[in-house]
């Protein structure tokens, strides 16, 4: 009853059950009412009793919608309508009358769909396991880790961002170094990470501050590198973060004594870093990536240094985006450059600087891309040798190589799997298939911008007016290859061999020899052998180069007359090991056991004398370059 | 009808054994009594019983022969389902009657009869499962008119016990009447009579209640609800929301009141004096009360002690009846099989590595000579028929005596460590756990209604390939088990869709090849971990069936709901092969005794049972529990039981005795999981409260067993703290424990969903 004082349970007011009457249409009596109140009220309470039980077996503390609807069904009574929602309902009286109820908002479905942030998705439910006690010695503090998508910030983790951010952004480097290194090692800072993401997207707010931007681009290092973390879809932020420093041309980079470059690289190797690890994490993140390089790079009213953030960022997302962004793109881009370069005026001289920033740039970034085609390819036909069908064959070899230097190929296969859509070749071929240009002529035509700078070097059968090796070495493979011509050889192609040219080649005059030497030989004999002709080799180049440069000569013409960009026969590429040349039958031979190619190229020296352009990018020391060369031009800091 | 007992080859194996069949329904018939008021009994009600002097003397005491009225009960259920239109159930039920009949007479006819039938009967379990079928189709309040031993079959006439005419204005005055009496005597006396105020005052306010006194009925509730024991708050909430005539029928709660007879323990001293008292008084009011609704223990010797008291009461019926704890139970372990040549190729092994030669070979040894001598407290190793070990068993348990050899040896100074696995993003929604003995796998259910499998180890979840692949592999390699995985199909975790309601239990069988779940929607599904599909549902219960567990020997699994019957099924049957009829409501909770020949099953009445698989009987009943039981554990020898409620007490029993050795208090919130360790030194209790406890089980039970133990009343003190058995609190992070499991090298396994 209404008026009984004590109140220890819900109860409806006879007024309410009248209004309710009255809204379908009856009438009710005082005497009707009250006695209809009354049961009302205990058949609430009656499917409270029994939705309580719901409540418990489903380990819960918090009766929902469900658990009544539930006890409704089991006795019974027509479920309410309507669905159960995780949070209460805000219950609200009217103030005119004696009425309740539950507010339910309009929703504008064009603003939800167009807003602009996203709700929360349902994250999978998953099990994480840690261990709470050793030995039943456990501190009294709560433990566990707890996802970012359920959980509100507690004073002891807002303290912590605070500390972090202050020390990251702070003046004081040791303890800069501090909260990176914990960023990079705790594991319960799950809550936070949406707030550094938010930081680290203040790139964009000191790109005057080369030191803020580093330290920022540290923070998303450490953030990436913490095992504990689940970056999910703030992987885009944060690329978009590291995008914005490679490609903008920053405030900072006005002042020509601020180091931008170095940024620059290292927000590249970050992209990368970022892509290898997390990139499975958004869907069609590397198209977007290679897309928006592609856009920076073709656009000429950018400035030089945004340009060259293009291009170490492609060099940094491997050999393959350089192959089909960078490579493509190159003739048109050259023009441009060689302007810049060539042009002498003082007034010119920083953007000539910076233009040959961005060619040291694009000369590593197709040296690799020479490389490791070739690598790839000489491995995909010794997979062919092996009698394995061609899809099992990277397979192979990439369990078979465990010589190579990391990157290289386990590069190329992400990229692949994510990025299968840029296939031009069109769906269903094998990748390996998939060579838009073949190696010579992609070798031919980079030596004829770069000429001898590149520091990879084949040997092209024709290429001075020799007999061609290739022929005699491997006459079933020419013989099958002859009729198709350049045209089809990517597909044509079974065994393509690179070579060192050592003892292949017969004069010294031509293209240098030596730079791609076969490294790191099995046996000490071969070894000595080998780096004792390059030794040779390299002293008779270099005695005999100057004198071949004709100084005033401009730079494509140079390479062009001594190299001929169509050859006459297929070019056969061999890679000597050695000393010897790994033949196409002798299977007994692992090429890719022995190619690692860092230890050779202590052997090369700056090749000043190459060019006329002073070399860019490459000062200094080739070999510690080269090791690291899989990610970046430059160390990292 | 459906024919299950052509394909049960191992109960039938039972039923040849030591039972006959003449006392397997002297057995029923004790289930009919002391399960009183609810429709479950309705099933063994309609299994009328030769008139067997039955032992439990708490049988409707004014009946003149059991006989009769078991007919007369039979008339008044089939009137009542002829007159809700029951035609099917009618005919079933006459079918069954003449079966039974003809039975009794002789065993010749019984084959004839069965035929008649239509099924095959000619075991219990036949007759009980059809039972089953009926009583389902029987409403609740079916089961009221069957044990009021009434002829009409209504619901009034139940209630209408409570018709005789007091003047209401009087009832106040007799209750406090009584009140002043027991505060009057002596002091040993008082705390014992003071047990009476309860049962009568809620049986007085009933009487209020349905003879339509409705302000006398709140007067005398406001006056004297206040006096009642904190723990029966919850009864008194749903009392109090109780003021009409009407309201009356289809309480549930109400009808287990009437019509199970609260049960009181009191001393032979004190029940003299209340009897003077009342006679002296001219007092029939009460005194009707008493007769009536009350069964009264009495035992001879000392009154017990508020404490003691306290201790044992609070279920919904009152404390058990001695009698109901007599019965022998063969709580021993069984014989380990003896696995002799794949040990010794262990042993070998072990030689070969680790140059321990002789070490291993005197352990087995012990082992097989301890599992030779017959533990008289074992039952006999084919009681209950159990499932031959496959060579995979047999592999496991090899394992498993690997792994116990690097088990650590817990107490109170090594204390084990806790892993715990957080499940994360489960929206308030994780409702069950369960991980495999081996620690291998660990499976969820969801409120959403899925069950979750995954792998703990890097191991991932595999299933078989199609039917057209398996065509394809060569069946004579030596890999043929790793040939049938589907590769493509291998994940972390598997879900596992079918059930159309929340996921309440889920129970891994021994071997890993299967998961059970049981669900809101009424049933118990089977599934398969090689191809993560649902093989079977089991239809049964048809409310919420609450949890289900799994036989530590495979093949048999228990499971109980709302319906307040538990089930025993076996993985090949469509229908269960016992049911076990009893508690005043909902089974919340079952376990599997490690012998496989007991379940003990918790309910919301607040009672623990246990039960004989062989024959169905009820063998303990243990009170005690102030809240719903929620989790039951039983120690690894299987001589003790240790129980947890939403009180956030767990008790422990020692089964043979059937006596609470044991009160645990720490908990702040429900206790949803209670595991030993494997060598039963620590018992881990996790709770609502987000902690995990530990306790010093061996203390626990040492500390009894020194006492004599006063077994023929069954009154022990318990120890006033259990701190001192406390031997650790440890907290999550807003992480209820709703499941914990210690690995075979005792290492402890949490589980819960982080509840933000």
């Amino acid at each position: 009853m209404a008026d009984r004082e004590e109140r220890r349970f819900a109860e409806v007011p006879r007024e309410s059950i009248r209004l309710m009457a009255e809204s379908a249409g009856v009438e009710l009596s005082d005497d009707v009412a009250a006695l209809l109140t009354e049961d009302v009220c205990y058949r609430l309470r009656e499917a409270t009793q029994n939705s309580s039980q719901f409540m418990r077996h489903a380990k819960r503390r918090k009766l929902t919608v469900e658990d009544f609807n539930r006890a409704l069904r089991w006795s019974n009574v027509e479920a309410v309508c309507g669905y159960g929602a995780q949070d209460t309902l805000p219950f609200r009286p009217i103030k005119e009358g004696d009425l309740f109820f539950v507010e339910d908002r309009e929703v504008n479905l064009v603003e939800l769909a167009l807003a602009t942030n996203i709700p929360k998705g349902c994250a999978e439910t998953m099990v994480r396991v840690q261990v709470s006690y050793l030995d039943g010695k456990g501190n009294l503090e709560p433990q566990g880790t707890v996802p970012s998508a359920v959980q509100t910030l507690s004073d002891d983790l807002l303290k912590y961002y605070q500390q972090i951010t202050r020390s990251i952004l702070g003046e004081d480097p040791h303890l800069m170094k501090v909260a990176l290194l914990d960023l990079q090692s705790n594991s319960k800072i799950a809550a936070l990470l949406p707030y550094f993401v938010y930081v680290i997207s203040g790139v964009k707010s000191v790109s005057h501050d080369l030191e803020q931007l580093n330290r920022l681009l540290h923070m998303v290092k450490s953030l990436v590198q913490n095992p504990y973390l689940y970056l999910g879809s703030y992987v885009r932020s944060l690329v978009s973060s590291v995008m914005y420093c490679i490609l903008e041309p920053l405030a900072a980079s006005i002042n020509p004594l601020n180091d931008h470059w170095t940024l620059r690289d290292y927000a590249a190797l970050l992209l990368s870093h970022i892509f290898w690890t997390h990139g499975d994490l958004v869907s069609g993140l590397y198209h977007q990536i290679l897309l928006s390089l592609q856009k920076v790079l073709s656009d000429p009213v950018r400035p030089l240094c945004s340009h060259y953030g293009a291009v170490v960022g492609l060099h940094a997302l491997g050999w393959k985006a350089v192959e089909r962004v960078l490579y493509p793109h190159l003739p048109a881009y050259w023009a441009n450059l060689q302007a810049v370069l060539d042009d002498y005026s003082v007034s010119n001289a920083q953007v000539k600087a910076d233009g040959h920033k961005v060619y040291g740039a694009i000369l590593v970034a197709v040296e690799r891309l020479l490389k490791m085609k070739a690598l790839s390819l000489s491995v995909n036909a010794e997979g062919g040798i092996g009698g394995l069908p061609r899809p099992g064959g990277i397979m192979g070899c990439r369990e078979s190589s465990p010589g190579l230097s990391p990157p290289p190929e386990p590069l190329s296969e992400p990229g692949l799997g994510i990025a299968s859509h840029l296939h031009a070749g069109g769906a269903g071929c094998p990748w390996e298939d998939w060579t838009p240009v073949p190696l010579p002529a992609m070798y031919c035509e980079l030596y004829s911008f770069f000429g001898d700078s590149l520091a990879v070097r084949f040997s092209t059968g024709p290429s001075l007016g020799n007999s061609p090796p290739a022929p005699l070495a491997q006459p079933p493979t020419t013989r099958k290859e002859l009729p198709g011509g350049t045209a089809n050889l990517d597909t044509a192609r079974k065994m393509p061999q690179l070579t060192a040219n050592l003892n292949i080649s017969p004069r010294q005059d031509g293209s240098p020899h030596g730079e791609l030497t076969a490294p790191s030989m099995v046996s000490g004999r071969s070894l000595a052998r080998s780096s004792s002709s390059s030794s040779v080799q390299r002293s008779r180049s270099s005695s005999s180069r100057p004198g071949q440069r004709p100084s005033g000569l401009s730079r494509d013409v140079f390479p062009k007359a001594r190299f001929n960009p169509l050859p006459a026969g297929p070019p056969i590429f061999s890679f000597v090991i050695g000393g010897r040349q790994m033949g196409r039958r002798c299977q007994g031979r692992r090429f890719q056991t022995t190619f690692t190619p860092s230890q050779p190229l202590s052997a090369v020296s700056s090749r000043t004398y190459a060019h006329k352009l002073p070399v860019i990018g490459r000062v200094g020391k080739p070999v510690r370059r080269w090791t690291c060369s899989q990610y970046s031009l430059h160390l990292p800091l | 009808m459906p024919t299950v007992c052509d394909t049960r080859s191992e109960m039938a194996a039972v039923q040849d054994a030591p039972v006959e069949a003449d006392n397997e329904k002297e057995i029923k018939t004790e289930t009919l009594n002391d399960a009183a008021g609810n429709h479950a009994s309705a099933a063994g009600g309609v299994i009328p019983s030769p008139p067997v002097a039955s032992t439990s003397s708490s049988g409707p005491a004014k009946a003149g022969g059991p006989g009769s009225e078991e007919q007369q009960t039979l008339m008044a259920v089939l009137q009542f389902l002829k007159k809700n239109n029951f035609v099917g159930a009618v005919d079933v039920l006459r079918r069954e009657a003449g079966i039974l009949e003809d039975s009794d007479e002789s065993q010749g006819q019984e084959l004839a009869a069965s035929a008649l039938g239509g099924a095959e009967a000619g075991d219990a379990t036949c007759t009980l499962s059809r039972a089953s079928s009926c009583t389902t189709s029987t409403p609740a309040v079916a089961a009221a008119p069957a044990k009021g031993g009434e002829d009409q079959p209504d619901v009034n006439v139940v209630l209408s016990a409570y018709s005789q005419q007091g003047d209401p204005a009087l009832y106040q005055g007799y209750y406090s009447g009584l009140k002043k009496f027991v505060e009057s005597v002596l002091d040993c006396h008082r705390a014992e009579l003071s047990q009476l105020f309860y049962p009568l005052f809620v049986h007085m306010y009933l009487e209020l209640v349905y003879n339509n006194h409705e302000t006398e009925a709140k007067a005398f509730f406001e006056k004297f609800s206040g006096d009642q024991e904190c723990y029966y708050q919850d009864d008194l909430r749903v009392l109090s929301g109780l003021t009409k005539k009407e309201h009356m029928k289809g309480n549930e709660t109400l009808l287990d009141f009437r019509t199970s007879k609260f049960v009181l323990r009191i001393s032979r001293d004190s029940y003299q004096l209340l009897k003077r008292h009342l006679q002296e008084r001219q007092n029939n009011q009460i005194w009707n009360i008493i007769q009536e609704h009350l069964y009264i223990d009495i035992f001879d010797g000392m009154p017990r002690s508020k404490s003691q008291i306290d201790s044992m009461s609070g279920s919904l019926a009152g404390e058990a009846k001695r009698e109901a704890n007599k019965a022998k139970v063969f709580y021993g372990l069984l014989k380990e099989p003896e696995i002799d040549v794949p040990l010794d190729d262990e042993d070998e092994e072990g030689e070969n590595e680790e140059g321990k030669p002789k070490k291993k070979k005197p352990k087995k040894d012990s082992m097989g000579s301890k599992s030779k001598k017959q533990d008289p407290n074992a039952p006999q190793q084919n009681r209950i028929p159990l499932p031959e070990l496959k060579d995979s068993d047999k592999l496991d348990k090899i394992m498993y005596m690997k792994e116990a050899t690097k088990r650590i040896r817990l107490g109170p100074e090594s204390l084990p460590s806790i892993c715990f696995y957080t499940f994360l993003n489960a929206y308030q929604g994780l409702t069950a756990v369960d991980f495999t003995d081996d620690s291998s796998l660990i499976a969820g259910g969801f409120a959403d209604s899925t069950v979750r499998v995954w792998s703990v180890t890097p191991k991932k979840l595999r299933s078989v390939k199609s039917a057209a692949d398996l065509n394809l592999i060569d069946k004579e390699s030596d890999d043929v088990l790793e040939r049938i995985m589907d590769e493509k199909s291998a994940s972390e975790s598997k879900i596992l869709y079918g059930h159309s309601g929340p996921v309440y239990g889920v129970s891994f069988s021994p071997d890993r090849n299967y998961l059970l779940s049981c669900s809101e929607d009424g049933t118990v599904r089977l599934w398969s971990l090689q191809t993560f599909t649902c093989l079977v549902g089991y239809k049964g219960h048809n409310y919420p069936v609450w949890d289900t567990q799994f036989s530590p020997y495979g093949y048999y699994f228990i499971s109980g709901g709302h319906d307040r019957v538990a089930r025993l099924w076996a993985t090949d049957h469509y229908q269960p092969l016992r049911m076990f009829a009893g508690h005043l409501a909902d089974i919340t909770c079952t376990q599997f005794h490690p012998n496989s020949n007991y379940v003990a099953t918790g309910s919301a009445d607040r009672t623990v049972r246990l039960w004989d698989i062989l024959n169905g009987n009820c063998v303990r009943i243990f009170t005690g529990h102030k809240g719903p039981i929620h989790s039951l554990a039983f120690s690894p020898n299987g001589k003790y039981l240790a129980s947890g409620a939403t009180d956030g007490r767990v008790l422990l029993w020692d089964i043979g005795h059937g006596l609470m050795i044991g009160e645990l208090k720490g908990h702040t919130d429900t206790v949803y999981s209670l595991k030993f360790s494997r060598d039963g030194e620590i018992l881990a209790s996790g709770s609502m409260d987000n902690t995990v406890r530990l306790w010093d089980s061996i203390k626990a039970f040492d500390d009894i067993e020194t006492d004599d133990f006063t077994a023929a009343t069954g009154h022990i003190h318990l120890p006033e703290n259990s701190q001192e058995l406390l031997l650790g609190t440890y907290m999550t992070k807003s992480t209820p424990v709703i499941h914990l499991h210690f690995t075979r090298r005792n290492l402890l396994l949490a589980a819960g969903a982080y509840n933000p």
